[in-house]
């Protein structure tokens, strides 16, 4: 058996870069003073927190002060929607948002919707896009905020970010934008964008875990989320993560610089996977859109057999993949994405998401081709809904 | 979640893997709908299990149950395959997640299908042919785990 490990699950989290690393170690010790306090230890990591947002800002066009550091990406968009639904609640009680969101959305619109705000979860056709069109038919007089992701982290769709701020921009209302997977593989710029607010997560382009950011634009009303001190303008209390900060400003610095040369390797290898897997396996679906994609996301639906019975074959061959399967999460449902892009429960428990980055070679590909149709054949050989199939197709 | 050696045995070398195309009781249980379907094929001579076989949909835990099942039942006669337990199947494999316990109510369940497909054959049972593990919904069988995603 091989004892190679190939890496192919980046939409999950990535490895930290070696000069990521290397820019945070000197906050942990040396320069470990708080940047709250007014001696000269404290300045200094202050500072460096005010360049690492001076960065951030550089980065996707916006001013530093509408940069706030958090502890994730999931904080970046609970305090976004709860933010702005209770900043806004005299002006109205209606969100729209799309039923293909991130459970950091999702559910956190699901909680409004218990404190009485009303959610419209706009369906998506079978890509996974949601259209401009079907934004502006949902708004409402009582709308105050629309949250749309950028690109989804199961199939890899892009959505119209730019047409749907347009309309958000010329009916004046607060647009959201989960940018967790877009970071680092698609470049933003808010002002052509017309997002009012964006999220992003250090860990999803080679930064550290455990911390992320929300632009806010300048105007937006929003209540703080973090009650205490007078961090991040008050608007964020707690003493900040220095480490994670400068790690998380490094990251996207490295990411916008090898933007171009590391997107054109991803999409390679996604391209190939894809046109490998559809030619060497019978009975497969490609999940998403062909061309609207991320440059590193294959999802696949294998039919006749199970998600996480594949990852568990591909685990024991050095191979980490992920999946859409329920039996991964322990929920009952499969993936609520691949169920509103109109797969049948059945196809949905079938799937298998591979995620490209970085470190990821043409011999990965090689490695993964070598196995994967082995591995679903001998599943569906074991198969009795694959056993119907063939038994219908002699008759 | 972490399977046990015995269940990742069975998962990868399933006993008894197949069908019997002369069987005399066949018993399916699951959808498609829940992730999880075993379809378990019985050779019954003089009320012995003479040979069984199975195909199974499903997760990691389905496939091993399944193949255990196959193994507690061989040998053994149809009175003592209906006194086997969801709970002597996992804990033939050294336990389940808690999580995936559900599969081993369906290995269960495809052995008394099996046998209940069997005695209607051969008009030793006065049900009627439906069998109750077959129409379960998947709510009922499977365990509901909130904030694991």
């Amino acid at each position: 058996m091989s004892t190679r490990s190939i890496y192919l699950d980046h939409a999950a989290t990535t490895p930290v870069k070696p000069e990521v690393l290397e820019a945070m170690l000197p906050w942990f010790t040396e320069n470990f003073g708080n940047p709250s306090t007014v001696y000269s230890i404290g300045r200094t990591s202050k500072k460096a927190i005010e360049e690492a947002r001076e960065t951030v800002a550089r980065i996707i066009g916006a001013e530093p002060r509408e940069i706030f550091f958090t502890g994730s990406g999931t904080e970046a968009d609970n305090w976004a929607i709860k933010g702005a639904a209770y900043a806004n609640m005299k002006k109205g009680k209606h969100i729209i948002t799309t039923s293909i969101e991130h459970h950091a959305v999702l559910h956190t619109c699901q909680y409004l919707e218990s404190e009485g705000f009303e959610v419209t979860y706009l369906p998506v056709d079978e890509y996974g896009l949601v259209s401009p069109e079907q934004v502006e038919a949902a708004i409402r007089p009582d709308t105050i905020l629309i949250s749309v992701m950028f690109a989804n982290n199961e199939i890899g769709t892009i959505q119209p970010i730019a047409e749907i701020g347009k309309i958000a921009r010329e009916k004046g209302i607060c647009f959201h934008t989960d940018a967790v997977q877009a970071m680092g593989s698609i470049r933003v710029n808010v002002s052509d964008l017309n997002v009012d607010m964006l999220s992003m997560s250090a860990h999803k382009f080679y930064g550290p875990k455990g911390v992320g950011a929300l632009y806010i634009r300048k105007g937006v009303k929003l209540t703080s989320f973090m009650h205490g001190g007078a961090q991040e303008r008050g608007r964020r209390a707690s003493t900040e993560n220095v480490p994670g900060i400068v790690g998380l400003a490094k990251a996207l610095e490295l990411a916008d610089k090898n933007m171009d040369e590391h997107n054109k390797k991803l999409i390679a290898l996604r391209d190939r996977t894809i046109a490998e897997i559809e030619e060497k396996i019978p009975y497969v679906r490609l999940n998403g859109h062909r061309e609207k994609r991320l440059p590193g996301n294959v999802n696949f639906s294998f039919e006749f057999i199970e998600g996480e019975s594949l990852l568990l074959m591909l685990d024991l061959k050095g191979i980490a993949a992920s999946s859409g399967s329920a039996c991964t999460s322990g929920s009952l449902d499969p993936s609520h994405v691949l169920l509103a892009i109109g797969l049948p429960h059945e196809r949905a428990h079938g799937s298998l998401r591979l995620t490209f980055g970085d470190g990821n070679t043409d011999e990965d590909v090689d490695c993964l081709m070598e196995v994967l149709p082995g591995i679903v054949e001998r599943l569906r050989e074991m198969s009795p809904l694959y056993e119907e199939v063939r038994s219908r197709k002699k008759d | 979640m972490m399977y046990s050696e015995k269940v990742m045995d069975h998962f990868m070398n399933p006993r008894n893997v197949g069908e019997i195309p002369d069987a005399d009781g066949v018993g399916q249980v699951g959808n498609a709908k829940c992730g999880d379907i075993m379809k378990m094929y019985l050779k019954i001579e003089n009320d012995v299990i003479t040979d069984v076989k199975f195909k199974t949909f499903g997760c990691g835990a389905a496939v091993a149950t399944s193949s255990m099942a196959t193994e507690l039942v061989k040998g053994k006669t149809i009175d003592e395959a209906l006194r086997i337990t969801n709970k002597a199947v996992a804990e033939a494999l050294d336990g389940l997640p808690p999580v995936k316990m559900h599969c081993s109510v369906l290995a269960e369940e495809a052995i008394k299908a099996a046998i209940e497909d069997y005695k209607r054959r051969n008009g030793l049972t006065d049900n009627n042919g439906t069998c109750e593990a077959c129409c379960r919904r998947c709510e009922d069988i499977h365990h509901h785990l909130d904030g694991e995603d």
